[in-house]
């Protein structure tokens, strides 16, 4: 027998439910903390990236968490925290309508377009 | 049905996609993972236990900096773990609990005690050396979260190993009694550390799946072997011997042989008769009890704060 999970797990990219949780009744703590997700810029003028999760009762919390748990050894210069919850994500069984309609498309690439070798580079 | 989805996702794993926390996996796979990510991210909380024993008495202010910087590091690759197990859909406390009531296992290594200083080198040469083995591997496990995990983790560990073998070459060019130390922590850690891979391949009854599924990529057999060579080769830079008389080089195996492994004792400390666990687990306990009051007092002082806004 298999058993389908089709339901939004939280951590790396949100979360609607904890399975575990619901699963079974839950064995979660009320007192457990919130989970918030952390992404790092290590460097100015680059992207902040996903760096991991961690759990903080308020976002100061996780800002000096996010700092002892991810930037030990000066991985960054700027940190964002936001709690889990408040991030929407893609469900990965739409993925090809989401992104299939981009794949026809060629013509949006520079190598679909065959130029004579005077104009060099362009 | 159901195999139609199976098929797909070993179709994936074969091509080296990595799998993560919202696409489908089956259920044995979810637990697999739970199991491992978990019990590993127990071994860095408890593996923290052994070492805190040093701190105070560290021989200088310089290796009690290394040291508490070393086991803060344990500390953020236990949270690197727990955090990627929560993607899987267990919880942090339902994990701590495990570890708590003795359902979950952590690394058996930290049921042994750190009877001196030359311990705490020993530790980061031969034990966290064994880690790395098992750990570069898990870089390219098959499921995003854990791979990304191991990352981080392995890029700081080798720091641990150093630091390890350095303190240790150290005594080994010390007085009598250094030497004496030295040799002495490297006899009680090197057994130990080679059960550190786990029981023999002909009787580890996961691994098959396991790298099937791309969780695992080398036996624990094939990761010992390779522990062995490097160590057996490091141990003559600190003039120093492994305490086995069966260890030597076969020209023809392009190895070392090495002497049996003692599994009785590798059996005796995993059902928790060895030297330590009841104190490690005491330990344990105690922190997550003495620590009760200060979630409580964050929970109340973020609802507080919460209502005033």
């Amino acid at each position: 027998m298999q058993t389908l999970f089709r339901k939004f797990f939280y951590g790396d990219y949100g979360e609607e439910k904890n399975l575990a949780a619901e699963n079974n009744q839950p064995k979660q703590t009320i007192s457990e903390w919130p989970l918030w997700e952390v992404f790092i810029r290590s460097k100015q003028g680059l992207d902040h990236k996903h760096a991991g999760s961690l759990h903080a009762v308020d976002a100061a919390m996780a800002m000096e968490n996010a700092r002892d748990v991810y930037t030990r050894r000066s991985e960054g210069v700027s940190i964002w925290v936001v709690e889990s919850k408040y991030i929407h994500a893609s469900n990965p069984d739409d993925a090809d309508a989401l992104f299939d309609p981009a794949n026809d498309k060629i013509y949006r690439h520079p190598s679909f377009y065959e130029l004579p070798d005077e104009v060099k580079h362009m | 049905m159901g195999t139609n989805f199976e098929e797909q996702f070993q179709q994936k794993i074969d091509q080296e996609t990595k799998i993560e926390p919202k696409d489908w996996m089956p259920q044995k796979y979810r637990h697999t993972l739970i199991r491992q990510i978990s019990q590993h991210a127990h071994s860095e909380i408890v593996g923290m236990l052994p070492e805190g024993n040093w701190i105070t008495r560290a021989p200088s202010l310089k290796r009690k900096s290394i040291l508490l910087a070393k086991i803060q590091d344990e500390a953020g690759h236990g949270l690197y773990l727990y955090a990627a197990a929560e993607t899987l859909g267990i919880s942090r406390d339902e994990m701590y609990e495990q570890l708590h009531e003795g359902k979950a296992k952590y690394s058996s290594i930290f049921n042994y005690p750190t009877l001196t200083w030359a311990d705490i080198g020993a530790i980061g040469w031969l034990v966290d050396g064994a880690a790395i083995m098992n750990q570069v591997p898990l870089c390219r496990s098959s499921f995003g979260p854990y791979a990304r995990a191991m990352v981080r983790v392995c890029k700081e560990e080798s720091f641990h190993q150093r630091q390890g073998f350095e303190s240790l070459l150290v005594l080994s060019k010390g007085t009598e009694e250094q030497k004496r130390m030295c040799q002495d922590a490297i006899n009680r850690w090197w057994w130990p550390c080679l059960m550190m891979f786990g029981p023999p391949d002909d009787e580890s009854p996961n691994t098959l799946q396991s790298m099937q599924w791309k969780i695992k990529r080398f036996s624990n057999d094939e990761l010992r072997q390779k522990f062995v060579n490097m160590i057996a080769e490091q141990v003559k830079v600190l003039h120093m011997t492994l305490p086995d008389p069966d260890l030597k080089w076969n020209e023809e195996k392009n190895q070392y042989d090495f002497g049996k492994i003692n599994w009785e004792e590798f059996k005796q400390v995993l059902q928790g008769n060895g030297p330590c666990n009841k104190e490690r687990m005491d330990a344990r306990r105690k922190a997550w009890e003495d620590g009760a009051w200060v979630r409580e007092a964050a929970n109340a002082y973020a609802a507080k704060k919460s209502i005033a806004s």
